[in-house]
């Protein structure tokens, strides 16, 4: 009734090495350590570079497990879903419209309390045809009872998708997760990652246990039957607790992670950067805290003062602890690498969430700026993220500013 | 004063769905006709676009807006003043496609209000099959066989404005002959359907049940449970796997009797059961094999015999079986109870085999068994019946 875990097939490594790998390929490596069962791909890019490497594994017989190539997304996560419910570790991912074609899967697999663990290559939306980095593919399963992190480096995709197995696989959790990894700055380039040892992630990782949710003859269960009325909101109840402890548990793994690989986050859901004695900060997801950092760097040297905050964890929302964080200071930019077309002012997912905790936590009400920046993979440039310093710095004071304003775009 | 009214039609989706649509529609447009206002609707949870499957629609109609929306302010009227079953088999009880266990179909009715059944059958007979409750009510039977007007190519037997008829002697508050009569005209334009529901208001009675008349059987309840007591993951416990069956007169087990589901029982959804003669059967299996829903248990002596429990009485049994009449579909209405076939063939073998060729005979011959089931075009040959029946009665 237990899963058969396979015996490590790697090559049995003593000690941490470096490896020059890209995003993708340290999810993949966190995979192999974390020796998942079944694995199902489809290509899109830029999630395919993930699958590309894990075949890699799996031909080189570094890697044992179940990888089946489906005929679509929509079968990809169907099968990891299963194997899921049967009591496989499971590891599944996609990209932009791929993600959003297996979205009936999607929908489903929170309430049936399956960890799938998946992997997206952050793609802007069709239409127009694209490749380029945009959150909203992601961001579709933010109300669906889904965990959604991002990971803006090699080091931190691979550390992240060892403990989203071990935040998933937590019977107090047991929901889907997805990593994100915005395609082209961190899925396609390679950058130098740290890899645990086999030893330490065993240590991290314990085996996945469905228990009495296990699918198997000797366990006797329907799953998923047609309901009426009398049992929809005590099941939604049900997922509803899981957002309730989210937070707690994924403090607990992160202060395990810094106990077994010794390497800090600190608090988990959001990095700060140079917010000690800042007036003003930016917030953001993802790859763009890179120019972000250097323009800060940058303009610290002229002797504005301003900070960063870079989210980790959108689902969970911490809300409390960001309200708390943000308080402080005198006016806000959020950077959305997303739409939310209609929204109230017409501003992006995360300015509009934490404008909402904001209201409900904080003690101030700083100005809440939006910025739509970098949409379909454009370069969010260091002159931009001055631009946007400059207009937050002018709010401080007090200045009217429209509260969403497009930064980067010609004309 | 304000007024508020509510009907109720139990009635076997997707067969009679149009039917019940088409009677509380017209209990609305025919009390407008008089000043009231109301509303029409099927209940939704029930998805009555499944063979056979009890379901209700339901008919509000108020004196003025405000009080209409008072009654509009739940998801279905919890007490009404008129029931009317549209099926005499669902007397029985009804159970609805979820778990909610069966129900009675006299349960909504207000105390001293009619519950009108179109039947063949006389009112002691329905009262074995009808539960007992603990305030009077009354019960009048409509004559007539189960209808299908109204669906695709089914022929109209007029049991729309016969309804029509009977609810306007039975609750004159809620709607008068005369504003049946007018919505008739006006709306279906139609003058015999103005006789034949006229006809049904002249002959309607309805007989006084009292406290505790009727089927004694207790009806389970169940309690739901609250969210922290509920298994994750939507998933509900499946059944063990069942055991031998016990010879009641040689008390030897054998053969093998699956658990089946007790919160979810089906059973009125039957309108007809297979009755098995297990002097004839040759144990080929494929009733066995072929049951959608599982239910023939295999008997020590490797026959099968129905669980009448499980049975949703589909008659895919009958069409497999190649012994003539070795399994045979039979009007539920004949039975008042679900007790096990092979006990009683076991325990005497002669009496269940006489009672058997009598109750096949009955039914014989075999096209009039299945309501339109069986060829095209046999539910219009039923309607002039239909009609002679009405008018003898």
């Amino acid at each position: 009734m237990t899963t058969t875990t396979l015996p490590f097939a790697g090559k049995k490594t003593t000690y941490e090495q470096e490896a020059l790998i890209t995003g993708a390929e340290a999810i993949a490596v966190a995979c192999k350590l974390a020796n998942v069962d079944v694995i199902t791909a489809y290509p899109i890019r830029p999630y395919d570079t993930v699958m590309q490497y894990i075949s890699q594994l799996v031909a080189d017989g570094e890697m044992d497990c179940e990888f089946i190539v489906a005929e679509s997304e929509h079968s990809q996560f169907e099968i990891v879903k299963h194997a899921s419910a049967c009591g496989a570790r499971v590891f599944c991912g996609s990209s932009g419209v791929g993600w959003m074609y297996a979205m009936e899967c999607l929908t489903v697999s929170p309430a049936l309390r399956v960890p799938m663990v998946c992997m997206v290559g952050n793609r802007a939306l069709d239409d127009p045809g694209a490749f380029g980095v945009e959150h909203n593919d992601a961001l579709a399963v933010r109300d669906l009872g889904w965990l959604l992190t991002w990971v803006d480096s090699g080091q931190e995709a691979l550390d992240t998708a060892l403990i989203a197995y071990r935040v998933a696989e937590d019977r107090r959790i047991f929901v889907p997760l997805a990593l994100s990894c915005d395609g082209a700055f961190l899925t396609h380039s390679q950058a130098l990652v740290k890899v645990p040892t086999a030893e330490q992630v065993r240590e991290f990782l314990p085996r996945y246990n469905r228990g009495d949710l296990l699918l198997h003859p000797d366990n006797v269960i329907s799953v998923a039957p047609q309901c009426n009325e009398d049992w929809v909101m005590e099941i939604r109840r049900q997922n509803f607790a899981v957002t309730e402890r989210a937070c707690d548990v994924i403090r607990e793994v992160y202060a395990d992670f810094e106990r077994i690989f010794g390497r800090k986050y600190g608090n988990p859901f959001f990095e700060e950067y140079m917010t000690e004695d800042a007036e003003v900060v930016l917030l953001g997801m993802g790859t763009l805290s890179t120019p972000v950092k250097v323009a800060i760097r940058k303009l610290r040297e002229e002797g504005k003062k301003v900070g960063f905050v870079r989210l980790r964890w959108f689902r969970p929302f911490a809300g409390r602890e960001i309200a708390k964080c943000l308080e402080r200071f005198r006016a806000i930019g959020v950077i959305d690498r997303d739409l939310s077309l209609g929204s109230p002012d017409l501003s992006g997912v995360v300015a509009t969430e934490v404008r909402s905790a904001m209201y409900s936590s904080a003690s101030t009400r700083p100005p809440v700026l939006d910025f739509t920046c970098g949409l379909g993979g454009r370069e969010v440039t260091v002159p931009d993220v001055e631009e946007m310093t400059d207009i937050i710095s002018q709010a401080a004071k007090g200045k009217s500013q429209p509260l969403t304003q497009w930064i980067g775009l010609r004309g | 004063m304000a007024q508020l009214f509510a009907v109720e039609l139990i009635y076997r989706g997707i067969f009679q769905k149009t039917l019940a649509k088409n009677i509380t529609r017209g209990i609305v447009l025919a009390a407008h006709n008089e000043g009231k206002l109301g509303i029409s609707f099927g209940r939704y949870g029930d998805s009555p676009e499944r063979n056979g499957i009890p379901a209700k629609s339901f008919a509000i109609v108020a004196s003025d807006e405000q009080t209409l929306e008072a009654g509009m302010a739940q998801y279905e009227p919890k007490q009404v003043d008129v029931t009317v079953v549209l099926d005499d088999t669902l007397c029985k009880g009804t159970e609805s496609w979820a778990w909610y266990g069966l129900r009675p179909v006299n349960g909504a009715l207000k105390p001293g209000r009619t519950l009108i059944v179109i039947s063949l059958q006389d009112t002691p007979t329905l009262l074995k099959n009808i539960h007992r409750r603990e305030q009077p009510y009354k019960l009048g039977i409509l004559k007539g066989v189960t209808s299908f007007s109204g669906m695709w190519v089914y022929k109209d037997d007029h049991t729309d404005v016969r309804v029509l008829g009977a609810i306007a002697k039975a609750l004159p508050e809620l709607v008068s002959l005369k504003a049946v009569e007018q919505f008739i005209n006006e709306k279906l334009k139609n003058a015999l359907k103005v006789t034949s529901a006229r006809t049904a208001f002249d002959r309607f009675t309805a007989i006084e049940v009292k406290p505790g008349q009727g089927n004694a059987e207790e009806l389970e309840h169940y309690t739901l449970p609250k969210w922290q007591d509920m298994r994750l993951a939507v998933s509900i416990k499946g059944q063990p796997q069942g055991g031998p069956y016990e010879d009641p007169v040689t008390k030897q087990a054998g053969g093998f009797r699956p658990v089946r589901n007790e919160l979810f029982k089906k059973y009125s959804t039957r309108s007809f059961r297979p009755v098995v003669n297990f002097a004839t059967c040759t144990k080929c299996t494929l009733c066995w094999l072929n049951c959608p829903d599982g239910s023939f248990d295999v008997t020590p002596d490797g026959t099968y015999d129905v669980d009448l429990e499980g049975c949703c009485g589909c008659g895919i049994c009958e069409a497999v079986c190649p012994v003539k009449n070795c399994i045979t579909m039979i009007n539920e209405s004949e039975f008042h109870d679900n007790e096990r076939q092979w006990v009683s063939f076991r325990k005497d073998r002669d009496a269940y085999l006489k009672w058997l060729e009598k109750t096949i005979k009955k039914a014989e011959p075999i096209e009039q068994r299945s309501q339109g089931f069986r060829y095209r075009g046999q539910y219009q040959e039923q309607v002039p019946v239909a009609l002679e029946v009405a008018q003898k009665s």
